[in-house]
């Protein structure tokens, strides 16, 4: 039989025994709504941890370190194999060397520092970060009261909601007003004449800035977190400060010389996975790396796992379903056993009559898959809406917890269609074997 | 006709026999059955409730297998065949009339004659014409649009035979085909059969126990007793089997 005739003579079949087949659908669309609804949770989450920990840039990021020897630190067991040999300094020809490497965006020097402001002629120690540019995306400013900085190099102030408290009482006022920064500058020395030695001195500054926006949450980016931002300036212009770090003193001592050396460089890059080949090329320059490529391969396990868990207890329910389908299949053979008897009278053969019940399953699972993505769907569109309430009335952004990709959608579906075939199998062999014989004779 | 004909007999059994357990019983449903009915032929199969026609219709038809000797169906024994090829020899070679018509209640008679086409893979387009002239042939075309439940029993026997025929095949295996039937209808039923059987040379196994419906339509009968064929002659035959009816 040709397949549209098939696909005909199993809707009709349908069609007939029209509540229960409806019924025994409505079994496969709840173990299908299920499915999609658990699985859309793990993608929503998934999407959801994702996009903030990319907008966070940490995945892409290398942090790059000079290669300091750090065994006389410590009480060795035995001879170390090779003597510490000096190492490649982290300095402005590096800098441009890791800029010119393949799918790079950025290179910077991180910068934080602790120092004081001066607000309406109140000092304020707290602590500063240079933000850059891949930040500007991150949820702290999309959300941000005011604005971001109108270029890398102006001189504007972000401040971190709970600063700009203590600066006043009507935070909201603070827009548009100067703060001063107060700093120690590094000046390099020239190198005194017959000698190789160069230095460098420490001279205090004070740059004014506007404050031109205020956040609510930590802006995460590049590696040097540990010491959360209060006041927020470009990157570029926290560069231009030169202010003067801990580590440039072991650099003079070092000898590395007057120009410019870093304690360490972040290195960002267009996407995760161009990080293990970058990482391999830093290294080969002779610097220590640093990336999140293996937590952020654990977070891809741990959500797959997420997700395993998920799809079987939301399969559960399907596999109920599929009970269901076997009854309503051994139902029905019982019903057209004399169809059958005369179907193979007149000449339908075993995968004939096998194929027309496993059709039938099919349709069902179509159906009933079909029915479950939306029902999943509406389900998932259910709960993110009340996760905005209640994120809501915590003064939270709302969070799309649940959402149902396409290939999460024709994957519910293609299940449903398979765990129904499967469920057919059985009532299709067993009808296919009928003796028409004994069919015809069934009353 | 004679069933010795020179010409290739189009249903031939050689020693056929069917058995089967009942319990610890076994039934001999049909015993060492030899015969050839040549193409063309109109036969009556008669004999007693329970002396195995039946079973032997079942067997030509390939819904059955024996338990011992062999069918030909065209000089085609059937116990060689596969299950795809005896179920393409059901679709092609013979149509089955039913004692009690065995239409799909929930199809319309056209629905239901159009069924052997599908299975057949007919075209769509030929179909429609094929459906129509078989309703034609048995003169229900008018109840085409309706359901079995809402014809009389005359009328389901002749979509029935419209049902077999319309796959043109060259043989009718019809089962009690009166059997369900008033005399009247019966009668109309046989009319058919020897108008189809005369016109479109189709040939004819009718399992019947109305002698007197037998004798008057078919040109050959045959009886079957306990399994054993008792008789084999013109429509007078020469040996009745016992027990009355037959």
């Amino acid at each position: 039989m040709k397949p549209r005739d098939m696909a005909e003579l199993a809707g009709r079949n349908l069609r007939e025994a029209l509540l229960r087949n409806s019924l025994t659908t409505l079994g496969i669309a709840v173990g299908g709504a299920s499915l999609v609804a658990m699985l859309s949770l793990g993608a929503g989450l998934k999407h959801f941890a994702s996009s903030r920990l990319s907008h966070s840039g940490l995945f892409n990021s290398i942090l790059v370190t000079r290669k300091i020897d750090f065994r006389g630190l410590r009480r060795l067991a035995h001879t170390p194999a090779k003597p510490p040999q000096p190492s490649r300094p982290l300095d402005s020809a590096a800098l441009a060397a890791l800029r010119r490497l393949p799918h790079v965006t950025e290179v910077y020097n991180q910068v934080r520092f602790i120092n004081e402001v001066n607000y309406d002629g109140h000092p304020y120690t707290t602590a500063i970060a240079g933000v850059p540019n891949l930040a500007r995306h991150n949820d702290a400013f999309t959300g941000m009261k005011g604005r971001y900085f109108s270029g890398p190099q102006a001189r504007e102030a972000i401040l971190e909601d709970s600063f700009a408290k203590q600066l006043t009482a009507h935070p909201h006022r603070l827009l548009g007003q100067e703060l001063d920064l107060r700093y120690a500058r590094r000046e390099p020395l020239p190198a005194a004449p017959g000698s190789d030695a160069s230095g460098f001195a420490i001279v205090p500054q004070v740059e004014r800035l506007r404050i031109v926006g205020i956040i609510f949450s930590q802006p995460v980016f590049g590696f040097s977190g540990f010491m959360p931002g209060r006041v927020f300036i470009p990157q570029s212009l926290a560069e231009r400060l030169q202010v003067a770090e801990v580590s440039d003193l072991r650099n003079v001592v070092q000898g590395a010389g007057a120009g410019r050396n870093y304690s360490s460089l972040t290195v960002n890059l267009q996407s995760a996975s161009d990080v293990p080949a970058a990482e391999a090329a830093i290294r080969g320059m002779g610097f220590r790396t640093f990336s999140l490529q293996d937590a952020s391969r654990r977070l891809a396990l741990v959500f797959a796992i997420f997700d395993l868990l998920l799809g079987v207890f939301g399969s559960l329910a399907l596999a109920v379903a599929s009970l269901g389908i076997i009854n309503t299949l051994v139902m029905a053979i019982l019903e057209r056993r004399r169809e059958i008897g005369v179907l193979k009278a007149l000449g339908a053969g075993e995968l004939e009559i096998k194929k027309l019940f496993l059709m039938e399953a099919g349709v069902m699972g179509l159906a009933g898959g079909i029915a479950g993505v939306i029902l999943g769907w509406a389900l998932g569109r259910g709960l993110n809406w009340g996760t905005a309430i209640y994120l809501n009335r915590r003064n939270l952004p709302a969070v799309e917890v649940s959402m149902v990709p396409w290939w999460l959608a024709l994957g519910a579906i293609g299940f449903a269609i398979f765990i129904s075939l499967l469920a057919g199998l059985y009532p299709a062999a067993r009808a296919a074997r009928l003796d028409p014989i004994k069919a015809l004779r069934y009353e | 006709m004679n069933p010795l004909s020179s010409s290739a007999p189009a249903l031939r059994t050689e020693a056929v026999s069917k058995h089967y357990r009942r319990g610890a019983v076994v039934v001999r449903a049909v015993e060492q059955v030899t015969l050839a009915i040549a193409a063309g032929e109109f036969t009556a199969l008669l004999g007693a409730s329970g002396s195995g026609k039946s079973t032997l219709l079942n067997l030509l038809a390939g819904l059955d297998h024996p338990s011992a000797g062999a069918v030909y169906v065209r000089e085609r024994e059937l116990g060689a065949m596969s299950a795809a090829e005896l179920a393409r020899h059901r679709r092609q070679t013979v149509g089955m009339v039913f004692q009690n018509f065995n239409l799909l209640p929930r199809m319309t008679l056209e629905e239901n004659v159009e069924l052997p086409l599908r299975l057949a893979e007919v075209e769509r387009g030929e179909r429609a014409a094929r459906v129509a002239a078989a309703l034609e042939r048995v003169r229900l075309t008018a109840r085409r649009g309706h359901r079995p439940s809402e014809l009389s029993g005359g009328e389901q026997q002749r979509a029935a035979i419209a049902r077999a025929l319309v796959n043109r095949p060259g043989i009718l295996l019809a089962d009690e085909p009166t059997g369900n039937l008033d005399s009247r209808n019966g009668r109309q039923i046989l009319e058919l059969f020897r108008e189809i059987n005369r016109e479109l040379g189709v040939t004819i196994l009718m399992v019947t126990h109305e002698r007197a419906l037998a004798e008057a339509y078919a040109g050959r009968i045959l009886a079957l007793q306990d399994g054993l064929l008792a008789a084999d002659g013109a429509a007078a035959p020469a040996a009745e089997p016992e027990g009355g009816q037959a």
